[in-house]
């Protein structure tokens, strides 16, 4: 799955400007504790947060998880998304939960 | 040389003991040996006033502190020049904390005291609660009061910078971190994170309770107060 049609099947805002259309997905992990996430999240999953502090974008690079994606409303402040859009790095932003979001993911992938 | 701690608790934490009155902390400090300390509470500067007049009259320093959860819920040590600068900073924190009310039964009592160590008065709003304020936000706040900011128990799993933001974030001038006395050893800890050697480090107690105060210990090498803003800022 890309990510242009998990935009568009999950009705996400998309925050950056790098190009994402055809960027795969193969899977997701949710987390918050980004010490956490640095050493599980893994290549080419969705990874679902509510942490908007500017350290997601370096996780985001280590772990080469193909976006990040802000939960229940959260939004990342301008100088986040400046720094993600340097580094390549693709945030998305919706105003459900990890657990909606997940499970609309899940059955996506599995279509 | 000053032999110091500079995180302790008073009975203003809901989890601090209620026999952690500004006279206890002063006095049993004074026993143990330690010149200063500071007065830390969680998001409250409440008791800061009783305990460095305490402070005053059994020759130990108090430093002007307060203990912030910020919204990553990562707790920063904050120091401040005068109580005035703490107070500043704690009315903008207070604010900033959602409005729930504490429940004595299960958090524990949050008492304001006075320097004879009488109850004055008691905190409605829970303290232990993250200020809906960001990390960086802080930073800018602390520094305006001229205080000091301190990452809190860096190497503990939880309320800690590394474990909740994964590291230090570069964007703010971070000198100086504490780590708990959950680590023993401190060069063995900085040699497997060398990222940290840069960061002065302070060890504290972060005592809940009279007993966990610490030991003439740990020390910086500072001739008077207006030093350790120096050395730890610096």
């Amino acid at each position: 799955m890309k990510i242009s049609e998990l935009v568009k099947k999950l009705d996400l805002t998309v925050l950056t400007d790098s190009e994402y259309s055809d960027r795969g997905i193969s899977g997701c992990y949710i987390g918050d504790l980004l010490s956490w996430v640095m050493g599980r999240a893994q290549s080419g999953d969705v990874w679902i947060t509510i942490m908007n502090n500017i350290n997601i974008v370096a996780v985001a690079a280590l772990t080469d998880c193909a976006c990040i994606l802000l939960c229940e409303g959260v939004s990342a402040p301008e100088n986040i998304v400046n720094k993600a859009d340097e580094e390549g790095i693709i945030i998305l932003q919706s105003e459900k939960t990890a657990y909606q979001l997940a499970c609309e993911l899940s059955a996506e992938i599995q279509k | 040389m000053i032999y110091y701690d500079f995180h302790i608790h008073s009975a203003l934490s809901p989890c601090g003991d209620n026999d952690m009155t500004p006279n206890n902390i002063v006095n049993m400090a004074a026993l143990s040996g330690l010149d200063a300390v500071a007065i830390s509470d969680h998001n409250s500067a409440g008791n800061v006033r009783a305990a460095m007049a305490a402070g005053k009259k059994a020759g130990v320093t108090v430093l002007p502190a307060m203990e912030v959860e910020t919204e990553e819920e990562v707790h920063i040590l904050t120091l401040y020049p005068s109580a005035d600068a703490a107070e500043a900073v704690a009315r903008e924190v207070y604010n900033a904390l959602p409005d729930i009310k504490n429940r004595p039964e299960i958090f524990g009592e949050q008492l304001i005291m006075d320097e004879e160590d009488n109850i004055v008065g008691t905190e409605e709003k829970l303290l232990i609660s993250p200020a809906a304020l960001s990390i960086n936000r802080l930073f800018d706040m602390v520094k305006e009061a001229g205080g000091l900011f301190i990452p809190a128990h860096v190497d503990r799993h939880s309320y800690s910078v590394l474990t909740n933001l994964g590291f230090i974030p570069d964007d703010i001038d971070i000198r100086c971190i504490e780590v708990s006395r959950n680590t023993a050893d401190l060069a063995a800890y900085i040699d497997s994170r060398p990222e940290l050697a840069k960061y002065k480090v302070l060890r504290n107690s972060d005592a809940h309770y009279l007993g966990d105060i610490a030991q003439r210990d740990a020390f910086l090498e500072a001739g008077g107060i207006r030093d350790i803003f120096r050395i730890l800022g610096g």
